[in-house]
């Protein structure tokens, strides 16, 4: 029962990428005109593209001279009054796919995004077939399990096997 | 002459290991002991031979000797000896070169290890760490040669070669171009050499694990042998990670410790199939169970030490493409190839051998439990794997390159890691076999309802990202969960020996060595979630440029521009540094400088963070850019970065937890013979 609880909720937490809508972008422009878009705002976006010349590297902390004029592009269109996602899109459509920190899920990229989930859900079935199995194929001989004292229904003893601490839990118990 | 020394030893240790691979082998194979005798000592021989070429390198490097292309690439007369020194493993040839060494270093410490019980295994695990140390060997000898002289042809253009081409004059470049300024840090002496020393000791329980297989004695034999050796290694390689998290952080300048950089993922994937392996060995010494399975996680995480080097070292990661230029992505990609095939064939071919003892008694039990954690693990390995590769399956399908930064790694491993640490807090409550769900429930309910009570408290207070919540609710409830396992074990301890608390905490763990450092690295890993869920979540970030005397506000932080110097130093360097004065709630608190290094010989900016640090939160200051009369205007870029000394203190805890676990313990080892004697006896 509670595996059962357990197991939904790793699904259900494995799932949650797949959502991608989740972190709603605001698409309203800054401000418009000259003086007024915070440097702030100008690295909220650099942070969504990489750095072109250095490897990995967020556009926001680059300190390279290329990236000093893209953050000046970036200013630049945010007082012209564009919103995060047309900026996001002028870099692509300019430089490829490859400035975006997070790929995009158009044609094969969404691969990207869909392997990781499909693997860890294919993974946990073959776990759940395969503990079926091992609980069902072969049933224990009753009294005759190898190795190791059978442990008591109600003792919650973390290592049976473990002769010290199966005495502890013992202690324990007869006091409770 | 010194480099044709080293060059001429690094010949003879991969002849000797050549060498050592076939005589070990035919050694069996012909039925001649003193054959595998003089295997053994061959192998022996390559530990001295390249611990010789390591100190030509180094005295080539110390010594300013140029003409020796390594030496002019990776080092320069401004640098400091100690940097010199560790400019062995700065750049490409060398760090094959140290890799080999480390090897070598494994290898022998094997080889003179007591053989009586499993002699047996001596020729395949010779052969085994023989094959890739001569692997990185050849890499060196023949692609790779840190050895090489640098030689002018009449035209003027130099050509590299161990000895002088026809027709050519030999080159002294006046200095070197000096190590990546990345990589001039304090940092560098260990952080790198814990890595590789976490990367090469996974080869010995991988030839173990293959000598097994090989010699058809897949029994328990070779996880007891090289537990050791597992947990030694795996203490190397999480040192290695969190001694790079916290160089990246004092270094990079981009306010963070971890970027899901592939060369971070490189290391942490071993990392992750080696941590799934250290548990589900527990299920094949306990239950015999799962046998397969462990050699699948052994001979994965071999592939995967292969792989990240290979990722770092060939170039594949700026582009496939650049992968064919050398000669050593090819090699390596042959020889992940090769070896993971053979290990696989090896695995089926004893497959129906490898029979489960025991089976299942229950959905839940430890056993259960355990195989959760590997799915967990595993998933994140998978899922790490996928985003590293992806760019060059991506770049080979369609020619456009792409990235994958840290959005996607936090979407995709963030929700498994939450559920990993979970686990953490509920499986050591499980009991072997059958766990019963009442009694379960009864050990979780304290923690849980305190778990609980701290949620709805910080909710009270402001709280109001769920995945914030979950994080710091799940770190209490592990963390009592763990602190409960420690009271209860202290308190039977003191009823049935009459001890003081401390004694019987003492002599608990001694008592249990792996059981209780396993439970302090859970703490460790708890306090390490807790400062992870406060930098991703609560992390806050301004920039703005100001004027002499101006200031700038972040959270409870005030900042203000005081001055700024230039200057250029000794190592070829032009510093702009920066001074700032920090209060908190209207009082100054300190000043911090900030600062950005120019290296002429590269022409590479470093941009060193100014940090002031609490157990609360980090003030990390960044000089981005400033007027050519300072006066006028600055920029900085300003963090609060919330909880990040939990991150570090967590890994020294971790690291304690891996030292208690793994520090040799007599009663343990009684304990082990006695367990074998009855499984054999049974």
């Amino acid at each position: 029962m509670l595996k059962k609880i357990l197991f939904c909720l790793i699904l259900l937490a494995l799932a949650a990428p797949l959502a991608r809508t989740a972190d709603a972008q605001d698409a309203t422009p800054v401000c418009v005109g000259a003086g007024c878009v915070h440097d702030d705002d100008v690295n909220r976006v650099a942070k969504k593209l990489f750095c072109p010349v250095c490897e990995n590297v967020p556009l926001d902390v680059c300190p390279t001279q290329a990236c000093i004029q893209w953050r000046a592009t970036i200013r630049e269109k945010l007082e012209a009054g564009w919103s995060e996602q047309q900026i996001l899109d002028y870099f692509a459509q300019q430089y490829g796919e490859r400035v975006l920190a997070q790929p995009s899920t158009r044609g094969i990229n969404i691969l990207v995004w869909v392997i990781p989930p499909v693997a860890v859900l294919g993974g946990a079935v073959a776990v759940w077939y395969f503990l079926r199995q091992m609980t069902r194929a072969r049933p224990a001989p009753p009294g005759a399990p190898e190795g190791g004292p059978e442990p008591a229904e109600a003792g919650p003893s973390p290592a049976a096997a473990d002769k010290y601490a199966a005495q502890l839990e013992q202690e324990l118990e007869r006091r409770r | 002459m010194i480099a044709n020394l080293g060059y001429f030893s690094l010949l003879v240790a991969l002849a000797s290991s050549a060498y050592a691979t076939v005589m070990a082998v035919l050694s069996v194979r012909r039925r001649q002991p003193a054959w595998l005798a003089s295997a053994h000592n061959a192998a022996l021989l390559t530990w001295p031979l390249i611990t010789l070429a390591s100190l030509c390198l180094i005295y080539l490097l110390v010594t300013e000797q140029y003409e020796i292309e390594y030496v002019a690439h990776v080092s320069s007369r401004a640098m400091p000896t100690y940097l010199k020194v560790t400019a062995l493993w700065g750049g490409q040839a060398g760090s094959l070169l140290f890799w080999g060494w480390l090897m070598a270093s494994f290898a022998g410490l094997a080889m003179l290890r007591k053989w009586d019980r499993d002699r047996v295994l001596m020729p395949y695990v010779i052969a085994v760490t023989m094959i890739t140390l001569g692997f990185f060997l050849g890499l060196v000898v023949f692609v790779e040669n840190p050895f090489a002289r640098i030689w002018q042809l009449p035209s003027g253009e130099n050509v590299i070669a161990m000895l002088q081409p026809a027709g050519t004059v030999q080159y002294i470049p006046p200095d070197g171009q000096g190590l990546n300024p990345l990589l001039r840090h304090p940092g560098m002496i260990i952080h790198p050499p814990m890595l590789y020393l976490g990367f090469v000791s996974f080869a010995i329980p991988y030839a173990f694990a293959m000598a097994a297989l090989i010699t058809r004695r897949a029994d328990d034999a070779w996880i007891r042998t090289t537990r050791r050796w597992t947990l030694v290694g795996w203490l190397f390689l999480s040192l290695g990670l969190i001694l790079g998290g916290r160089w990246a952080y004092d270094v990079l300048g981009w306010g963070g410790y971890w970027g899901w950089d592939p060369v971070e993922n490189a290391a942490f994937m071993p990392w992750l199939t080696s941590t799934a392996f250290l548990h589900s060995v527990m299920i094949q010494e306990k239950r015999g169970m799962l046998k397969k399975w462990n050699m699948v996680l052994i001979i994965l995480t071999y592939a995967l030490v292969i792989f990240g080097t290979f990722l770092t070292r060939s170039g594949v990661l700026s582009s496939v493409h650049a992968f064919a230029q050398s000669a050593i992505g090819p090699a390596f990609f042959t020889f992940i190839g090769l070896t993971f095939i053979a290990s696989l064939t090896l695995l089926f071919r004893e497959w129906d051998h490898l029979r489960s003892e025991s089976q299942l008694d229950s959905l839940l039990s430890r056993e259960s439990a355990f195989l959760l954690n590997n799915l967990l693990f595993m998933g994140i390995a998978a899922s790490v794997f996928w985003g590293t590769v992806f760019p060059m399956i991506s770049e080979l399908a369609t020619g456009q390159k792409i990235s994958v930064g840290p959005p996607f790694y936090n979407r995709v491993a963030g929700p498994q890691f939450a559920a990993l640490v979970l686990l953490m807090g509920v499986a050591p409550l499980v009991a072997w076999r059958k766990a019963s769900a009442r009694q379960l429930g009864r050990m979780m309910l304290v923690p849980f309802a305190a778990a609980v009570v701290l949620v709805v408290a910080l909710a009270a207070t402001g709280m109001r990202s769920w995945g914030a919540l979950l994080g710091f609710g799940i770190s209490a409830f592990v963390a009592l969960t763990t602190l409960i396992e420690f009271g209860r074990g202290t308190r039977a301890r003191m009823k049935t020996s009459q001890e003081n608390a401390f004694t019987a905490l003492f002599t608990l763990m001694a008592r249990n060595r792996r059981r209780y450092g396993g439970y302090i690295i859970h703490l460790g890993v708890v306090l390490m979630t807790i400062g992870v869920v406060g930098t991703n979540f609560f992390q806050q970030e301004t920039q703005g440029r100001l004027r002499l005397g101006e200031q700038l506000t972040l959270g409870r932080y005030v900042m203000t521009y005081d001055g700024l110097d230039e200057f250029v130093t000794d190592d070829d360097r032009q510093v702009a540094r920066a001074t700032v004065s920090v209060y908190r709630d209207a009082r100054l608190i300190t000043q911090l400088h900030p600062r950005r290094d120019f290296y002429f010989a590269s022409s590479q900016p470093m941009t060193i963070p100014g940090v002031r640090s609490s157990i609360e939160d980090d003030l990390y200051v960044l000089l981005v850019d400033w007027e050519p009369i300072a006066s006028n205007g600055a920029t900085f870029k300003l963090y609060v970065n919330p909880l990040v000394n939990w991150i570090w203190v967590g890994g020294l805890v971790f690291i304690l937890g891996t030292l208690v676990a793994a520090w040799p313990d007599a009663e343990e080892r009684r304990r082990v013979v006695v367990a074998a004697g009855v499984r054999v006896g049974s």
